[in-house]
């Protein structure tokens, strides 16, 4: 397994349209830096305009870097699916359009095996995707604008994190979204092993994510009972609850300490649901499935 | 002993039978030609062998084994090539034949790759990537990874389409090399039946996914008989004349414009006078000895042949 | 006859006038008290209770200079702090033309306290009215309603300790006005945690904010350079 966990590897980081992914977020990170060095005042007007009459905003310490890599990951994290797919989605479907898996189920590795040592490959890929972005967007963003408190602008709330309360909360939130991102690989994984070439794949994948994705987001109470609960897309902003925080009696907010942590919990819980459905199937469907290509 | 075991095998893809009821045993050293036209299921059964297919019923058995309880064990005594060898295109030919060999179990060194490149004459050429390559030249690295694990059965499914005559050539004299010096058991399935004629020991004849004909080519296709296509303007009348004759046996098929019978070689004289003895007709009269005739006439496409010929 | 109507007329006007005065000289006693103070520069605790904000409470600077310069700064963070600032300075209530009224009496936690309501003679100025609760026997205001221009109706609650000689308090709590929060969920993307949620607010409503410092310490009249109001 180990074995083949290389292979699969080596294959993922020879294809060059791997490196495109790594190179499209670092482009899109430091256009997003550049723009807010330039006029990050104007990003946090917007946010926190309807204020500004009635308090003093500090817009100097605001714009640090906790707060750019918040943005970052508020803007990117809706556009890293479709990076995910794109290597997820190539995993069967690749093979059978260059005509290799015909060549790679005639050797003596079980299909489980096999799909096991790729999804697992995908998921390496996904944490490091994952990783390099955590660099760009935390580290960088530190070096170019400092560190100061977090400002976390919600739909009706603001909340203030001081400064050295955060860093763990970016670990923990990385850490989620490597398992939320990880669910939007398995369903590329799962659509990988339905078609021979693949496009479809990392379109339908992306198709859904944006769909479910509209559904999770949309005020609609029939879809909030109904629908909203059971889409993976509802659970993987949870990496946000980290830097939602518990208040006390007088409306303080309590240092270390997130305001719903069972939920965040619930939500991970459910991503893992999805993942080990969305692979699970994805296995037993391969074992049954006849190549032909 | 019996390499490969085949017994009452069956593949149904919505409806179709794709393979009907097919047994037929490979022998050890063996080079055995499997034989049929195009969507005969050749393809279909080789697949089910290498389990890329399920079967839909019927026994598979290699060296002696269940295929579907000893999978690994037995594939890991199988190299094939599979239609035309695709490959990482992206990868160099010393990538892909690395990454091929762990694959199969192996621990391997680069002196062993390097000579099994260099064996296929792709040693000078090992770091460049494949999608440089020629169809030919990736033919042989398609080789080079089916026999770099040293596997006892090599599968070779059309291994010469796309091949100029030199490949063709080389080919030919690659699989003479398995059988007849390393001993391998060589399953071969092609349509090239003059190849086909001048290496198989013993044969398969595939039709519509069921069995014509399975035998030593020496037993099948006697080199000293001939198959005599006749050309008649009623061949109906022909064929019954033919019938109340000393012919009757060795007519094979009647179609709208020919008659095909297969006799000794030296019967062809005594025929011709029989035939204007007995008052038929004849517009043409073709004999010819080759697999392909005998190929031709034992699945019925010699009405397709001569509309091509006419 | 005549002398006795005019008198009864006339004496109650000078007991006005004498409360006026009476208004007056509690609220320059207590200008006397504030006017010792140049500029300090104060550490505190500072806890900010908004309906819309959640802010841990932080470490702050105050800083004051005369006439009317006030800051308040979180040297290690970040505090959003309400732009009527300028009325936490008591010196900045007291100072300028106005004219003291007396407003009665008062109790706050069982102390008695007078009442009296400053006019700003600036017509202009964002100061519209004051209502002081003053402790007559110390000279201390204890709280203070502040209605201005733009920011609505303001209240301070002081309580004092040992720098009570200098009328300036060792806690603080202002209450002041600011419009509700609102962000689009399109923009934000918030997390759902799937509880029960408060009424969505329209971002139109008006909200009453507190905050709330308490102070460990002054340095009073050691010089405060005005680089730290910019």
């Amino acid at each position: 397994m180990w074995q083949l966990l290389q292979i699969e590897l080596f294959k993922i980081f020879r294809k060059p349209r791997t490196y495109i992914s790594f190179g499209a977020i670092a482009a899109m990170v430091l256009i997003v830096q550049v723009a807010l060095k330039f006029d990050g005042q104007s990003y946090i007007e917007f946010i926190l305009g309807s204020l500004k009459d009635t308090l003093d905003i500090p817009y100097g310490t605001i714009l640090n870097g906790y707060f750019v890599c918040f943005v970052i990951l508020n803007l990117l994290l809706i556009h890293i699916p479709l990076l995910i797919a794109l290597v997820a989605g190539d995993e069967i479907a690749g093979e059978a359009n260059m005509g290799t898996l015909r060549l790679l189920v005639s050797k003596p590795v079980s299909r489980t095996e096999l799909m096991l040592a790729k999804f697992t490959a995908t998921v390496i890929y996904t944490g490091l995707l994952l990783a390099w972005m955590a660099f760009l967007s935390l580290a960088l963003s530190i070096a170019l604008f400092g560190t100061n408190d977090l400002i976390v602008a919600r739909s009706n709330a603001i909340e203030i994190i001081s400064r050295s309360d955060v860093m763990w909360r970016y670990f923990a939130a990385f850490a989620y979204a490597t398992v939320a991102l990880t669910t939007v690989a398995s369903l590329a994984f799962l659509l990988s092993v339905f078609a021979d070439n693949s496009i479809g794949p990392i379109v339908s994948t992306i198709s859904i994510v944006i769909v479910f994705t509209i559904l999770s987001e949309l005020q609609i109470p029939l879809y909030d009972r109904t629908v909203k609960p059971y889409l993976f897309t509802s659970h993987m902003l949870g990496w946000k609850g980290f830097f939602y925080l518990k208040t006390d009696a007088e409306g303080i907010s309590i240092p270390r300490t997130i305001e719903n942590l069972p939920a965040v919990l619930k939500s991970m819980s459910i991503l893992l649901a999805y993942i080990v459905l969305f692979t699970g199937s994805a296995i037993i469907i391969f074992k049954r499935k006849d190549i032909l290509s | 002993m019996d390499v490969i075991n085949v017994s009452h095998l069956s593949k149904h893809f919505n409806g179709v039978h794709a393979v009907n009821d097919l047994s037929f045993t490979v022998q050890e050293a063996d080079v055995y030609g499997f034989l049929g036209q195009n969507g005969a299921g050749k393809s279909t059964t080789i697949r089910m062998l290498l389990t890329l297919i399920t079967p839909s019923s019927g026994e598979i058995e290699l060296f002696g084994m269940n295929l579907r309880s000893h999978r690994k064990a037995i594939l890991r005594q199988v190299g094939a090539v599979i239609e035309r060898p695709d490959l990482y295109k992206y990868l160099s030919a010393y990538e892909n034949l690395l990454l091929f060999a762990k694959m199969s179990g192996l621990r391997v060194q680069r002196k062993q790759l390097m000579d099994q490149l260099e064996m296929v004459g792709l040693a000078e050429r090992a770091t460049s990537k494949v999608h440089a390559y020629s169809q030919g030249m990736k033919q042989r690295l398609g080789i080079a990874i089916a026999l770099i694990h040293n596997p006892q059965l090599v599968i070779l499914d059309e291994p010469v389409n796309g091949l100029d005559p030199q490949g063709i050539a080389d080919m030919r004299n690659l699989i003479m090399h398995l059988s007849r010096h390393l001993k391998k058991t060589v399953v071969v399935s092609s349509h090239l039946l003059n190849e086909m004629e001048q290496i198989a020991t013993r044969m398969l004849i595939i039709d519509k996914g069921s069995k014509v004909v399975e035998g030593s080519v020496a037993e099948l296709f006697d080199p000293a008989k001939t198959i005599v296509e006749i050309d008649a303007n009623n061949t109906a009348a022909a064929a019954e004349k033919i019938k109340q004759s000393k012919w009757a046996a060795s007519l094979q098929q009647v179609t709208e414009r020919a008659l095909v019978l297969q006799l000794h070689k030296d019967q062809l004289a005594q025929l011709n006078k029989d035939l204007v003895q007995m008052d038929i007709e004849i517009t043409g009269f073709r004999p010819g000895n080759s697999l392909e005739k005998y190929f031709l006439s034992l699945t019925g496409t010699n009405q397709h042949v001569a509309a091509f010929t006419n | 006859m005549k002398r006795i109507i005019l008198f009864s007329l006339l004496f109650p006007l000078a007991f006005i006038n004498s409360y006026a005065q009476d208004a007056a000289a509690l609220v320059q006693r207590v200008k006397t008290k504030l006017e010792k103070v140049n500029d300090y520069e104060a550490s505190g605790e500072m806890k900010t209770n908004v309906s819309f904000m959640k802010v841990p409470a932080a470490q702050v600077k105050v800083y004051f200079k005369k006439p009317g310069k006030i800051k308040i700064k979180n040297e290690k963070g970040i505090s959003l702090v309400p732009k009527g600032t300028v009325s936490i300075s008591l010196n900045n209530l007291l100072s300028g033309q106005f004219q003291a009224l007396d407003g009665g009496s008062d109790n706050i936690n069982g102390l008695p306290v007078k009442v009296v309501k400053l006019l700003p003679l600036d017509e202009n100025g964002e100061v519209v009215l004051s209502k002081l609760y003053i402790d007559e026997k110390n000279a201390l205001i204890l709280r203070a309603k502040t209605t201005t221009r733009e920011s609505g109706t303001n209240e301070l609650e002081m309580s004092y300790g040992k720098y009570a000689s200098y009328a300036l308090p060792d806690k603080i709590i202002f209450s002041f006005n600011t419009q509700d929060y609102k962000l689009p969920k399109g923009v934000t993307f918030d997390y759902d945690d799937g509880s029960e949620k408060k009424k969505e607010p329209s971002g139109k409503e008006t909200q009453r904010g507190k905050i709330e410092i308490s102070y460990s310490g002054y340095i009073i009249n050691k010089g405060v350079p005005d680089s730290v109001f910019k």
